[in-house]
């Protein structure tokens, strides 16, 4: 049997008595009361998520920047130092080794945040590394020196701007979405992202990995006037996909493209070079033949990741996630689905364990995320 | 801890004679584990059910479980209230949380079912697992 991994605040679970799971190699809370209660956590207060599994990739040298661009699907050229872009990074194929966070730190410096190692980081730094292709950069897997934690919901910003220093005096309130900058929590050296994967405003904080139990601690009890709540991987799971936010390895993986997926506005083909191009072109041109949509199911249980979407008996598609939805009380899911069934209001079956359940194609996302409201 | 007038399943549903009639539902050691019940698949009225076959379904928000029956005989009533309100599983698993209430062939059958002592020691060793 191959061992878990611990992030640096495993102790700090078991201590809270979370319920826990085996995830992409790491022993991780999925929930510490209740999912739904967790969730309303964060959709109308705050809540604590321990994040330190995800993987951290640095890029240093001089053209950390250009190796960036060469190596996923966004235009990163024209970055600021302190700028956050997602993208996906592609094989030559146009399907998704993964979909990562670029960090500009520096003109000689980015971070890459990448899903969760060991299994996706390793993955992804082999692949990163495999194509440095003469471009002058030190390519080094970080993942284990950081600790990471995300706080999110409506009083995340009040809460954490009493208890960091940002770097040049900025307040808190001045650091925008997609930003990130330096800085200090109670001595401790942070660096700080208005960015979060729940829909809702919040924060995501990196550390050394020796000092995140200390800030953990601190914003658990700072928050407790705040209503915080310790949030598991149930919960940063119904947050985002109440807003359909792609799940690596469900709705997106090296068999889906992002042109299929509605990641489209990522990829930039008028770049001069990068891997995937030629195919994305040649997707582009001849026009995609299945595509991510949304589907309410009124009744009939919750559909999961691989179950087949059928119409007529036959089958047109499958689940890539499926979800009850807290925030509506509702049961729905994301499938990828042949073109000629995806229209809004298209009526089409998922199969949901022996039993054919009536489906509905609608808009997504299910729930509107921040930067929509 | 768990109800002395109920009778238990190493399946975790409890039995309760009432006036003939056996109501059946889930005990507090299976709505742990389960957590948010958020959709139910209720058998109808009429319908039969077997000693030891599942005849509902509960899904949580990360997990599916079956019910299975205590007693065979004729489901004579089905709480449909737990359609619209799961959650009354998680709240009140012994009271309004009942799931079936049963015309037993033999009413005989809930003696052979483990008394709350039997089952305080069966549910604990299960957590050591």
């Amino acid at each position: 049997m191959k061992e878990l991994l611990l992030t640096p605040l495993h102790e700090e679970h078991l201590k809270l008595k979370a319920r826990m799971i085996p995830f992409d190699g790491f022993d991780m809370p999925v929930q510490y009361t209740s999912i739904i209660e967790e969730h309303f956590a964060v959709r109308e207060k705050v809540g604590i998520f321990d994040v330190s599994h995800m993987g951290e990739i640095e890029l240093h040298g001089k053209d950390a920047l250009s190796f960036t661009d060469y190596i996923v699907t966004n235009s990163v050229m024209k970055m600021k130092n302190g700028d956050i872009k997602y993208s996906p990074m592609c094989y030559p194929s146009g399907g998704q080794v993964d979909d990562l966070f670029i960090y500009k730190i520096k003109d000689d410096f980015v971070l890459l945040v990448v899903n969760a190692s060991p299994n996706y980081s390793a993955k992804d730094f082999d692949w990163i590394s495999q194509h440095k292709n003469g471009f002058d950069v030190e390519i080094s897997n970080r993942s284990s020196a950081y600790g990471e934690v995300a706080v999110q919901g409506p009083v995340s910003k009040k809460l954490i701007e009493t208890l960091v220093k940002l770097e040049g005096g900025i307040p808190l309130k001045e650091l925008k979405r997609f930003k990130c900058t330096h800085g200090d929590f109670w001595g401790r050296k942070i660096l700080i992202s208005h960015t979060g994967y729940t829909g809702e405003d919040g924060f995501e904080i990196f550390s050394d990995e020796k000092d995140i139990v200390g800030i953990w601690d601190s914003i658990l009890e700072e928050g407790k006037k705040f209503g915080i709540k310790p949030c598991g991987l149930g919960t940063r799971d119904t947050t985002r996909f109440e807003v359909c936010y792609w799940l690596y390895g469900n709705d997106i993986d090296e068999t889906i493209n992002p042109l299929e997926s509605g990641q489209g506005w990522t990829v930039k083909l008028d770049k001069d070079k990068f891997i995937g191009k030629e195919a994305l072109l040649k997707i582009k041109e001849w026009g995609i033949s299945r595509r991510l949509v949304g589907l309410y199911i009124p009744t009939g249980g919750i559909p999961r990741h691989k179950m087949d979407v059928k119409k007529y008996g036959e089958k047109i598609g499958y689940v890539t996630s499926g979800n009850y939805c807290p925030s509506l009380k509702k049961v729905y899911a994301m499938a990828i689905l042949d073109i000629p069934f995806t229209e809004k209001g298209s009526r089409v079956d998922v199969a949901i364990r022996n039993r054919d359940v009536e489906a509905e194609v609608v808009d997504m996302p299910f729930v509107k995320p921040i930067n929509k409201r | 801890m768990y109800p002395k007038e109920l009778k238990y399943t190493k399946t975790h549903e409890w039995a309760r004679g009432d006036n003939g009639f056996i109501t059946v539902g889930i005990t507090s050691f299976a709505t742990e584990e389960l957590s948010d019940v958020v959709y139910v698949e209720l058998p109808s009225e009429g319908g039969k059910v077997e000693k030891g076959s599942s005849f509902a379904t509960l899904e949580s928000v990360k997990a599916v479980s079956e019910v299975y029956s205590p007693v065979s005989g004729e489901i004579h009533r089905v709480n449909h209230k737990l359609q619209k309100h799961p959650e009354l599983l998680n709240k009140d698993c012994y009271g309004e949380g009942w799931i079936i209430s049963v015309i037993p062939v033999e009413a005989e059958e809930l003696n052979s079912l483990m008394n709350a002592e039997e089952y305080q020691r069966f549910a604990e060793e299960s957590s050591k697992i």
